[in-house]
């Protein structure tokens, strides 16, 4: 079957998808789990462990490293959240889905205490042709804020479905 | 001290940061990251998704290329931005070398910048974690 007789798999579901805002999602970042994440990664600057040498090197309170923006607050009686790249069905059934990369611009310092709200949305939705089959590859942006309304983090990630 | 404007050029490589993941490290970044999907620490789900291993997650690689970052600039500079693509997979008890390369210095709103390639790479030299980043220069 040659690829121009095959109906694209996006349908005018998902197109009609991008750029809808998502509901807020909230997600605290505090001192344990600003450590738990450096322990993690493997830092080793005690700034990201010890409030003194944080405050010494002029952070308000222990900075998030690089990648973590917050931990959402756990809801056990909601369902896990679908992102909103698996809520919508593609025209055919496709199984199997690979993180294809993360990018993450920052615009203010984050530290332990802060509270975040983010909110995202589909940037794009492409299909292609690859050596995995068909393709759907998604870009989602999402934007993260303090309590003081100041955007601190934009993410732009990409989900590969095949 | 981390690196400063006046030392920084284009072209220079930046300190290599070497990781070695252990299965427990991977059990580490799934509590700390909040991703507990089993093809990271479960050898009999990894298997049953086709893989041959269980892999290192792709976020881990992003967070350390982020660490390559913050110890070059120190806290007196600062990452602007970080994006890599997910390339190729990486499995525990291997070596995967972060590095990066200064691809441009500039000014730009009164700030001190230097754009860079960054990327891990395998055992092999197979780069799996292509990307780039800007940072702040103090």
């Amino acid at each position: 079957m040659s690829d121009e007789t095959r109906e694209s798999l996006i349908t005018d579901e998902m197109r009609a998808q991008v750029g809808v805002e998502s509901e807020p999602t909230t997600l605290e970042v505090d001192k344990t789990s600003v450590r738990m994440f450096a322990r993690a990664v493997g830092y080793t600057d005690p700034v990201y462990y010890d409030e003194e040498a944080a405050r010494a090197a002029g952070y308000r309170g222990l900075p998030a490293p690089a990648g973590y923006l917050g931990t959402p607050v756990h809801d056990p009686n909601r369902r896990a959240g679908r992102t909103a790249q698996l809520s919508m069905e593609p025209r055919r059934p496709l199984k199997r889905m690979l993180n294809g990369g993360t990018d993450v611009e920052y615009l203010a310092d984050i530290c332990a205490g802060d509270v975040l709200t983010s909110t995202s949305a589909v940037a794009s939705v492409e299909e292609r042709q690859g050596r995995l089959g068909e393709m759907l590859i998604t870009t989602t942006k999402t934007t993260y804020r303090n309590e003081r309304g100041e955007t601190v983090a934009i993410m732009t990630g990409t989900g590969i479905r095949y | 001290m981390g690196a400063t404007w006046d030392e920084v050029h284009e072209g220079m490589e930046i300190p290599t940061l070497t990781k070695n993941c252990s299965t427990q490290q991977l059990v580490y970044w799934a509590a700390g990251s909040g991703d507990f999907y089993q093809i990271h620490y479960d050898h009999d789900f990894a298997r049953a998704t086709g893989l041959d291993n269980i892999i290192v997650h792709g976020a881990l690689k992003h967070a350390f290329l982020g660490q390559l970052l913050h110890d070059w600039v120190g806290n007196e500079g600062g990452i602007k931005r970080v994006g890599c693509s997910y390339r190729g997979m990486d499995y525990p008890d291997r070596d995967i070398r972060c590095r990066g390369v200064v691809t441009r210095k500039y000014e730009e709103n009164g700030e001190r910048l230097a754009d860079l390639e960054i990327w891990t790479e395998n055992a092999e030299g197979q780069r799996t974690t292509p990307g780039t980043a800007t940072v702040r220069l103090p």
